[in-house]
């Protein structure tokens, strides 16, 4: 790793945590129902809304009413966007004329943005029409980003109260966190973002002639869109010369802000944030990345400041960012090393003034290896998914990284919301464990831990890597899972175990090798992608509610501090552990096993 | 007759034969379902089995050699957590052994009416029912648990207690309980049964001992949980191994897709065999624990809530200052030696036979010579103290020799034309605030003095209170003296909080108020008045001493009345707590090494860069295998001892243990397995098993 990808690093965590702290106080202060500044403007719009849709702001839900409401929520969203998606064709803002989406598709695609995954089996130029882009998907960028930190904030209640029965009302901590927290961030982001020249505009897609024709190979697809390859498994390309370019426009910038601060991750066009007109200068992608993690950064401090223990929110933080740290000096370390076999032909891939050196396959010139590895990692570190360069393109300890990353269960920053409520569920095993070893029942935050909080947290840590593991052999197992994949061998497992790993997390990044538009695909990942988000949000709410109900222990001497970097360290370890216990044996079969071949090669 | 419950040693051969028949019987798949980790086990252990067979065969997947011995060791794995738990089991049973045969079938004295003189019939002693009334004489055993409503006896109480000198029993106060398989030793007793048959302390004793009835505690089952879970993680981890091996062998064109009985194998060393099976002994060696410190737990609950207690509310007499006040000090008045004084005061004293009374004759003997001497010989009138004059003394050759509290004598002398001087008023003020009782003394209408009695405080009992701040443990003294006394003895004793003139009633708000803040309260109690405070409390230790009432509302007995012991049963809950989560952080340490020694082995054929991964650089791909599955087996009975014994616990603080503990059983639980199964897999190929 170079001095300056050393620096890029620091300077990018010096950003995140110096706005973190100040946002973090101010969401405190949005879900406690306190003046934060905004409310001279957005009061009477909240109170508008309310009004319109019979809310009373003062009724306190249980965590039942409290769940049963955010399933409704969601699935209500789920049934908008699928109608929306299936009637596009028939509805105006779709200048390109663009038909409905095919109903598998329109079953996943839904899935993916309500459970703010955002895995895109489609290609958003050539199938979304803008009114669905802005009304379906950024709609839903906004409130599944909202719905998951309303949960967190239910959660956090259940720390802070004592002996209570309720954990807050689902609509006020959905309408607060999108009003005055997503909307007035999207607003300034995406303004930031018009300013390098992300487009935002209404007009058709603009067709330009080339200045020299160009010839490119690509691979053949058969009808269902899958590459169809030879006896030997190898994809089968064709040489098609091409005149004419086709530059798609859209709304992009509205939709990108969200896409990023919500963790969403889903690109307007294809190719995401390598798209010029979505991540167009050095400044931009610095900009979009320090939005990936803002808002899980800012929440943990949220936490501290709601439980009225700002080192709690520190310490939390702390363990993220360790191991943020260790992954991103990995990848970038692994990308700049570049490639054996080329250094092997000759081919010079040292960083130097005139070219940043390093693996440059499926990166763009502009960002290079350095801002590629570390968007990568930030993108799996949260579940965000964007993606600025081709994560199957990385080496094989390089794409490793985004992997392992989603496998810890997003829980290092994770989603808004989701990830902070992840890492707590692996701080209540941490705590247990700790606390056995201290000789008392573990309690985190003063709430005794009990067998009924064991148990969720369990299923929380649990269904993520058991939806991932059973997608993953389900897929190796039958001819339609294995018939997407673009390379054969373990890169190809590689490409189906991210995929699940991607789905069942809700990160929503791919290894673009693998065609997911497939009836197989496009099923099961959705199942994963269900699952993986409220077969954990239920459970987390059951905690908030059993732990809300109970007595508040004072800390002394004996109770274990939750604050101190021994706790982080154990917090690290925890997570680091369950992670790779789970999934190392997966892991040898793709990306290691990948990288000793390529060492033996090489040799 | 049987003394009380032996020290046993750590694997009694008695204990150990009978442990390893156990460990065939619970075999059965009834008894294992209750254990997860320890059931997967055993199926997996029975599928290997049928592997076996079908290898025999000629129809195996692996050559049988190897998958027998896998299965042996499998099979292995699953006895000795059964041994594991039988031993624990097995102390236990041999203690329940030594007291049921105290518990002969007895012929009890049947009253037809509750008084001493009615005529009895004989009744076996299993059908007497609480509220029957029975006669116990001289020689006799004690039918059952029961209050003496009439007589006093000494009785010996060792099959309980193991205390040979005989406690005397007699009816009303706080000495009326009895315990059914005590014996009377002289005199008789009216008893009257108060436990159901079946229910007698005796057969609780037994039940706990044996652990027969033990439930599992709030702690153990949620650890059981995450086992579980941990269990289907890797359950789920292993399966899908045979559909990737499938694939990979596909794409890599060569090698063989990996065998059940490797994947079994590898099942078995990643599931956390080793906490899941020595979890039940600890908790039964935990109770066990208990019953070596002499301390009867009426649930597993209160042994591991002992461990959580954050406040200890200790009575003053007895447990932080030696039973009674005691004189320590003369203070003539100007003009008066000191011998006068003492002289007068143990005169005063003499025919008083309450503790203070006493040590004030003592004081006097030890200071001066003064010989103690014998009331009636000297013609003197004994005024014994009464609630109205609160004075006690002598009348003799026409002095009037008291002693008292301030005021009543101040009140005396004055009568009699006399004064208290200016400076004994400052003597007995300063007294007063340094929280030592002053009595004063009068010969008549002179003041002699002030007699100082103070509360002496236990040696060493200031360093245990500082050790249990250490833990985190706040101490209450609870003392029915006033407040300016209860401080000065706090501070001197080094508590933390005191609740002076404290009444049952304001006992049991405490308890209150501190459990609404959230704390776990312990406290020890002997007398009926104690009850409601002690079934208030989390953790409530009655002196076996005390009354029925007090043994009924605690839920810990302490068969030597020693109310200091509540430290001890902290420590031991600690333990227990302790040796559950040092050995889960141990067991799941484990795994790491466990990946590196099977997964090469695995897919060394498929794909031979996977070699890079055999860390340990095993001989073969089946001595890897074998290693990790002995290796995990074998951590099993090395660990049994310290299952049994428990994790050491010091007061240092939770910062300062859990970094020892994560050293100690983290970093050691992930290095230990690279050498053991390292050190098997030479010893393997050195034999030339494998």
């Amino acid at each position: 790793m170079t001095a300056l990808a050393a620096l890029q690093l620091l300077a990018f965590l010096a950003v995140i945590l110096a706005l973190a702290k100040p946002l973090g106080v101010y969401m405190a202060r949005v879900y406690e129902s306190r003046p934060g500044g905004l409310d001279c403007v957005l009061g009477p719009v909240e109170r508008f809304l309310y009004r319109i849709s019979g809310v009373n702001a003062g009724d306190e839900m249980d965590w039942k009413r409290y769940a049963t409401a955010m399933l409704v929520f969601n699935l209500a969203g789920w049934l908008a966007l699928y109608a929306l998606m299936r009637l596009q064709g028939t509805l105006p803002a779709n200048p390109q004329h663009l038909p409905a989406v095919n109903p598998l598709l329109d079953f996943n695609t839904a899935i993916s943005f309500v459970t703010n995954t955002n895995w895109q089996n489609y290609s958003g130029e050539r199938t979304m029409s803008y009114l669905t882009q802005m009304l379906g998907l950024a709609v839903q960028n906004f409130l599944s980003a909202a719905s998951g930190m309303a949960v967190l904030v239910a959660l956090i209640r259940g720390f802070a109260r004592r002996s209570a029965t309720t954990v807050g009302n689902f609509w006020v901590d959905t309408v607060r966190g999108t009003l005055y927290i997503l909307l007035p961030l999207s607003l300034v982001f995406a303004l930031a973002l018009v300013s390098q020249g992300v487009v935002q505009t209404f007009s058709a897609y603009k067709k330009v002639a080339l200045l020299e024709p160009v010839t490119v190979t690509e691979p053949r697809l058969d009808a269902a869109g899958a590459p169809v390859k030879d006896a030997k498994g190898n994809p089968v390309t064709e040489k098609v010369t091409v005149i004419e370019q086709t530059l798609a426009l859209g709304p992009a910038a509205s939709q990108i802000a969200i896409k990023q601060l919500g963790t969403n991750g889903g690109g307007f066009f294809n190719v995401n944030s390598a798209h010029p007109f979505e991540n167009p200068t050095p400044l931009s992608d610095f900009l979009e990345l320090v939005a990936i993690l803002l808002l899980p950064a800012a929440l943990c401090l949220t936490l501290g400041e709601m439980v009225r223990d700002r080192r709690q929110g520190w310490a939390i933080l702390a363990a993220m960012v360790a191991i943020f740290v260790v992954f991103a000096v990995f990848d970038i370390a692994s990308e700049q090393a570049g490639n054996p076999l080329l250094t092997r032909l000759g081919v010079d891939q040292r960083p130097s003034a005139t070219q940043g050196g390093g693996n440059m396959e499926g990166k763009e010139v502009r960002f290079g290896p350095v801002a590629s590895a570390l968007w990568a990692t930030a993108t799996t570190a949260a579940s965000n998914g964007s993606v600025n360069a081709m994560h199957d393109s990385f080496t094989p300890l390089g794409g490793l990284v985004p992997m392992a990353l989603m496998q810890i269960g997003e829980v290092v920053f994770g989603g808004v919301g989701s990830g902070l409520y992840g890492m707590l569920a692996f701080v209540i095993v941490a705590v247990f464990i700790a606390g056995l070893m201290v000789g008392r029942t573990p309690e985190y935050l003063g709430k005794k831990i009990g067998s009924f909080e064991m148990k969720m947290a369990s299923l929380v840590i649990l269904v993520p890597p058991v939806v991932v593991l059973l997608g993953t052999a389900l897929a190796v197992a039958t001819a339609a899972g294995r018939a997407a994949t673009a390379n054969p061998g373990a890169h190809g497992f590689s490409e189906i175990l991210y995929a699940f790993s991607s789905a069942a997390n809700n990160n929503g990044s791919a290894f673009a090798g693998l065609s997911g538009n497939t009836p197989f695909y496009n099923f099961t990942l959705g199942l994963a992608m269900f699952f993986g988000r409220f077969w954990t949000k239920v459970p987390i709410l059951a905690i908030a509610g059993s732990l809300a109900a109970k007595k508040m222990t004072p800390a002394g001497a004996g109770t274990l501090a939750t604050h101190t970097p021994l706790f982080v360290v154990l917090l690290v370890g925890t997570v680091l552990l369950v992670a790779a216990l789970t999934f190392l044996p997966a892991l040898a079969l793709g990306p290691i096993v990948e990288h000793l071949q390529m060492l033996a090669m090489a040799r | 007759m049987p003394s009380r419950v032996q020290a046993l040693k750590l694997f009694e051969p008695a204990i150990v034969r009978r442990a390893i028949a156990e460990s065939f019987k619970k075999l059965d798949p009834r008894h294992m379902a209750r254990n997860p980790v320890m059931f997967v086990t055993e199926v997996v252990s029975v599928l290997t089995t049928c592997l076996w067979v079908q290898a025999l065969r000629g129809h195996g997947e692996a050559p049988a050699g190897f998958i027998f011995a896998v299965s042996i060791w499998l099979w292995f794995t699953v006895l000795f957590a059964n041994f594991a738990e039988a031993m624990a089991e097995g102390r236990g049973k041999a203690q329940a052994d030594a007291l049921r045969r105290s518990r002969q079938e007895l012929v009890a004295k049947f009253l037809s009416e509750p008084r001493h003189g009615a005529g009895w019939a004989p009744v076996p002693s299993k059908m007497l029912h609480s509220g029957d009334v029975v006669l116990v004489e001289a020689g006799d055993i004690i039918p059952g648990d029961g209050e003496v409503v009439e007589g006093v006896a000494s009785v010996d109480e060792s099959v309980i207690t193991g205390e040979s000198a005989p406690v005397i029993r007699e009816s009303g106060g706080d000495r009326s309980a009895v315990t059914g398989g005590t014996r009377v030793l002289s005199d008789w007793l009216v008893v009257r049964i108060s436990a159901e048959p079946g229910e007698t302390f005796l057969d609780r004793m037994i039940g706990m001992v044996e652990g027969a009835k033990r439930q599992r505690t709030p702690n153990e089952i949620a650890l059981s949980i995450l086992l579980a879970a941990l269990t289907i993680v890797f359950l789920l981890a292993v399966a899908t191994l045979l559909p990737f091996s499938l694939y990979s062998v596909a794409a890599a064109g060569q090698g063989q897709p990996v065998t059940v009985t490797v994947l079994a194998a590898l099942l078995v060393c990643l599931i956390p065999t080793t906490i899941g099976g020595l979890l039940s002994a600890i908790g039964i060696a935990g109770m066990d624990r208990m019953v070596q410190a002499n301390v009867i737990a009426t649930s597993g609950r209160a042994v591991e809530a002992a461990g959580d207690v954050d406040v200890l509310l200790l009575d003053k007499t007895g447990t932080i200052t030696l039973g009674n006040r005691q004189a320590t000090a003369f203070i003539p008045a100007r003009g008066v030696a000191e011998k006068e004084l003492a002289d007068a005061a143990q005169l005063a004293s003499l025919a008083d036979e309450t503790p203070e009374g006493r040590s004030i004759v003592v004081l006097a003997k030890g200071k001066y010579s003064l010989r103690g001497r014998e009331v009636h010989g000297l013609g003197a009138t004994f005024v014994p103290f009464s609630a109205q004059t609160r004075m006690s003394g002598v009348d003799l050759d026409g002095r009037a020799i008291r002693k008292g509290a301030a005021d009543a004598v101040a009140e005396f002398v004055r009568e009699r034309g006399g004064s208290i001087g200016d400076d004994v008023q400052e003597a007995v003020d300063r007294l007063a605030k340094s929280g030592a009782t002053p009595l004063v003394v009068a010969d008549g209408p002179r003041v002699l003095g002030v007699i100082q009695l103070k509360d002496i405080v236990k040696g060493g009992i200031r360093e245990r209170f500082a050790e249990l701040r250490k833990m985190g443990i706040k101490t209450v003294m609870i003392t029915g003296d006033n407040p300016l006394t209860a401080a000065a003895i706090a501070a001197e004793a080094g508590v933390d909080d005191f609740l002076a003139e404290a009444t049952p009633e304001a006992k049991l708000r405490l308890i209150r108020e501190l459990q609404t803040g959230g704390r776990l309260v312990a406290m020890t109690g002997d007398g009926t008045n104690d009850a409601p405070a002690l079934a208030q409390a989390d953790v409530a230790v009655a002196m076996n001493s005390g009354t029925q009432a007090a043994k009924e509302a605690g839920n810990m007995v302490d068969l030597d009345s020693n109310p200091t012991k509540l430290l001890e049963v902290v420590e031991i809950g600690k333990q227990l707590l302790m040796t559950r989560g040092s050995l889960t952080t141990f067991s799941i340490a484990n795994d790491v090494a466990k990946y590196f020694a099977i997964i090469p082995a695995m897919f060394v054929a498929t794909y031979p860069q996977l070699g890079a991964l055999n860390v340990m650089r095993l001989a073969t791909p089946a001595s890897a295998v074998m290693s990790a599955v002995i290796f995990n087996a074998l951590i099993i009975v090395a660990l049994i001892p310290l299952a049994l014994r428990g994790v050491e616990y010091r007061p240092v603080g939770a910062a300062a243990l859990l970094r020892r503990n994560l050293l100690v059983y983290g970093l050691g639980g992930l290095v230990a397995p690279f050498v053991g199964i390292k050190a098997i897999d030479l010893l393997l190929s050195a034999l030339h098993l494998v």
